[in-house]
């Protein structure tokens, strides 16, 4: 089913766009479409000897330049697929086997490996969870950080060495130009983390992805990483999709958020308005079950079950054995995204002809067990 | 390096055991809910006085000679006193290598203590001689681990998981009497009696987790510790074993030392909270005390780098540094290089944990007065 979000959440581009500083890379063709990336009906699948597995389905969502995007859910939603999928990394037997990926206006989900590369780096930049594994502990991260401005920028080793420092005092590194000859393990995990951010924005991408970028990382840490991220979308204008499960995360990051589930996105739109007033009631179940200082609850508000696994995803929504507001429709028809306030939700709740708001009423204290 | 250079700034051990569960919080505590028979009344089920534990971390012997290398040794728990009373949970908190996981191997024996006792119910475990006497320790208190993939056997099938401890401390002996039991405790933990004769892979992690939960209930104890339950799930099913852990709770009147890096799930979780940075116990409070004024100033900069889901706009303390390497600790407070208000003497003297207001802090300005007291910015409860 066909679904564009574009057209309705025209009103919030415009004010993220707003908000952004003048962006570095004007582009023709970008105005006009007013967003960076567009994913349009992206599907991705896994064949296996049991059969295909239906990873990511039907999803569409676009980002704005300078414009932070959550993408958040639980683990097996999809969210990291999605990423990959964009950046061209995904690994067989996994393949994009449905929709576009469209960067400022051209499809790149159909390039040949060498074209991908040269975008890959130049234009879209990837930080992963792990920053021991994303960094080669043979080189030093002067040279690993070099190579990658060398490859993609006009430039003299002498330049894209002074580049690098300056990059590297950029994201927060104490003596740039002592710890430029220094190797991955002489970091500690935060300072690692923040190379591998460095080597992401050398060569001045318009986006960049960004899997679990703290995870790894202690609280403290964290908190220095989502300000420095910030910070630099706002300072470069760069785009950056943020694939997190941590709703904290997002809440201080993101300007839209995407919720996954199953492999679709169950509710898209304005961070405030997701986490204030979900419209999908697995969204309001999602944020209830987040425990939070201060809040004084003697039980947390539970989803019951889990997510169904992808070889076993329910007819009709795929969150219905779940719902606590499921009727007949949901069983058998699979919902697309409606507006619903001001967020978009794949529930048929919101259809027009049955408006329900306050998704969220319905989630009791919790079932008892034993 | 010199094993222990200050000796006077061991914590002292006393006044620990005042603070009862519901001191200063509000919030209706599992001490008072149905409790068994052989349970008794109130008061310190576990009390750890000074416990620490050192790792060796030398190069081997052959580099020593011939290099002249010293020995190392890690401080990775440093004089930790605390006591827990019956029905209550403590949650101790802090960043990776602070010495909280190694406390809770501590106390369960998985390690040996190099230094300090631990009293369970009154009996020092270290001067514990007889095997038997130890086993019918060992039944009262149980472990949770964090990783739920990790702590079953794949080979076993989980009805034979579940009855391991129950067939090692021969508490049943007829095979159809532990079968029973095994459905009991499954149907406890929210799993179906039929879910025993399935093998650990066909388990989501919540359920696995759930798992966990019911093999360490097998042996009827009076106290769990969990070593991050909660932290290799996702959120939904995190509320979910958060809750079940409750339930039981109240039903078994069981108490809970909870180990965890997240502050919002101890503070849904527990009746008192420890804070530790380096091996050290640097605040110690009932829960609402410790959220609704943090006296030391790592319990602020932890607190105030939770991501703010509610987005109430808060400015936020920038929080600066590292935690240094525990190899070579800072002298004095260990947290003096990143405390915005350190003074010299916190770069010479260890603090002790002491009493103050209803809580325990380590802190010398805190105790001397030049470290401004104020609440939190929290969100209204």
């Amino acid at each position: 089913m066909p679904v564009e979000v574009q057209g309705s959440r025209g009103q919030m581009t415009e004010t993220s766009r707003q908000a952004a500083n003048p962006q570095p890379h004007p582009l023709p063709g970008q105005r006009e479409a007013g967003a960076l990336l567009q994913v349009k009906n992206l599907r991705v699948e896994f064949n296996t000897r049991r059969g295909t597995l239906v990873a990511i389905d039907d999803v569409s969502f676009d980002i704005a330049p300078g414009e932070v995007l959550g993408v958040v859910g639980e683990s097996g939603a999809g969210k990291s697929i999605t990423g990959t999928a964009i950046i061209g990394l995904l690994e067989r037997p996994g393949r994009i086997a449905g929709g576009e990926i469209l960067l400022s206006g051209s499809r790149i989900d159909n390039l040949p490996a060498a074209q991908m590369r040269k975008i890959r780096g130049r234009q879209i930049g990837a930080i992963f969870q792990d920053p021991l594994t994303s960094l080669n502990p043979l080189y030093t991260v002067g040279r690993q950080i070099t190579e990658t401005i060398e490859q993609h920028l006009p430039m003299s080793s002498a330049q894209a060495r002074a580049r690098a420092i300056e990059l590297l005092g950029e994201v927060g590194i104490p003596a740039p130009e002592r710890r430029i000859d220094h190797y991955p393990h002489q970091f500690s995990g935060g300072m690692r983390q923040r190379v591998v951010i460095a080597l992401a924005l050398c060569a001045n991408p318009r986006l960049i992805i960004a899997d679990e970028p703290t995870t790894a990382l202690d609280v403290s840490i964290q908190a220095q990483i989502i300000t420095l991220l910030k910070r630099l979308g706002r300072d470069h204008g760069t785009a950056v999709m943020l694939v997190t499960h941590d709703m904290g995360v997002i809440a201080e990051t993101a300007d839209r958020v995407a919720v996954m589930y199953a492999g679709r996105i169950v509710e898209i739109g304005p961070v405030q308005q997701v986490i204030h007033d979900p419209q999908h009631p697995y969204t309001a179940g999602l944020m209830g079950s987040i425990p939070t200082v201060g809040q004084d609850v003697e039980r947390l508000p539970q989803i019951e079950g889990s997510m169904p696994r992808l070889n076993a995803i329910p007819a009709g929504c795929a969150f219905n054995p779940r719902c606590p507001r499921v009727f007949d429709r949901c069983r058998v028809e699979r919902p697309h995204l409606i507006a619903a306030n001001q967020t978009q939700a794949a529930c048929w709740l919101h259809a027009p002809e049955r408006r329900a708001p306050d998704a969220g009423q319905e989630w009791s204290q919790g079932a008892v067990h034993g | 390096m010199a094993e222990e250079t200050q000796p006077s700034s061991r914590p002292s051990p006393k006044g620990q055991g005042d603070s009862t569960p519901a001191a200063g919080s509000g919030r209706p505590t599992p001490a008072t809910g149905p409790r068994l028979a052989s349970q008794g009344g109130a008061g310190a089920l576990l009390e750890v006085r000074d416990l620490a534990r050192d790792f060796d971390v030398s190069r081997p012997w052959l580099n020593r000679m011939l290099e002249g290398a010293p020995r190392q040794l890690l401080h990775a728990v440093d004089g930790v006193s605390f006591t827990i009373n019956r029905g209550e949970t403590l949650s101790l908190v802090g960043e990776s290598g602070c010495g909280k996981s190694t406390v809770a191997r501590l106390i369960c024996g998985l390690y040996a203590p190099t230094r300090g006792s631990i009293l369970f119910d009154g009996t020092d475990l270290a001067k514990i001689a007889v095997r038997n006497d130890m086993l019918a320790m060992r039944r009262r208190f149980q472990m949770i681990f964090q990783d739920p993939y990790a702590s079953l056997n794949p080979r076993w099938r989980v009805e034979r998981i579940i009855a391991e401890p129950i067939r090692s401390h021969k508490l049943i002996k007829d095979d159809r009497a532990i079968r029973k039991r095994v459905g009991e405790l499954l149907t406890q933990v929210g799993l179906s009696p039929l879910d025993g004769e399935k093998y650990p892979h066909e388990f989501s992690g919540g359920q696995r987790q759930r798992i966990s939960i019911a093999r360490a209930l097998s042996s009827n104890p009076e106290f769990l510790v969990c070593d991050e339950p909660t932290s290799a799930l996702d959120v939904s099913v995190q509320a979910q074993i958060l809750n079940l852990m409750k339930d039981l709770q109240r039903e078994h009147g069981l108490t809970y030392l909870f180990i965890s890096h997240n502050l919002a799930v101890v503070s849904h979780i527990s009746n008192r909270v420890g804070v530790m940075y380096l091996g050290h116990i640097v605040e110690i409070a009932a829960t609402r005390m410790l959220f609704d004024r943090p006296l030391h100033p790592y319990t602020r900069m932890l607190q105030s780098a939770i991501p703010d889901i509610t987005m109430s706009g808060k400015a936020r303390t920038p929080v600066a540094g590292e935690v240094p390497n525990p190899l070579d600790p800072p002298t004095g407070c260990a947290f003096n290089p990143r405390c915005p208000h350190a003074r010299e003497k916190c770069r010479t003297t260890r603090p002790e944990l002491l009493p103050f207001e209803g809580a325990q802090v380590a802190c010398h300005g805190i105790h001397e007065g030049w470290v401004p007291i104020r609440m939190a910015e929290t969100i209204p409860a």
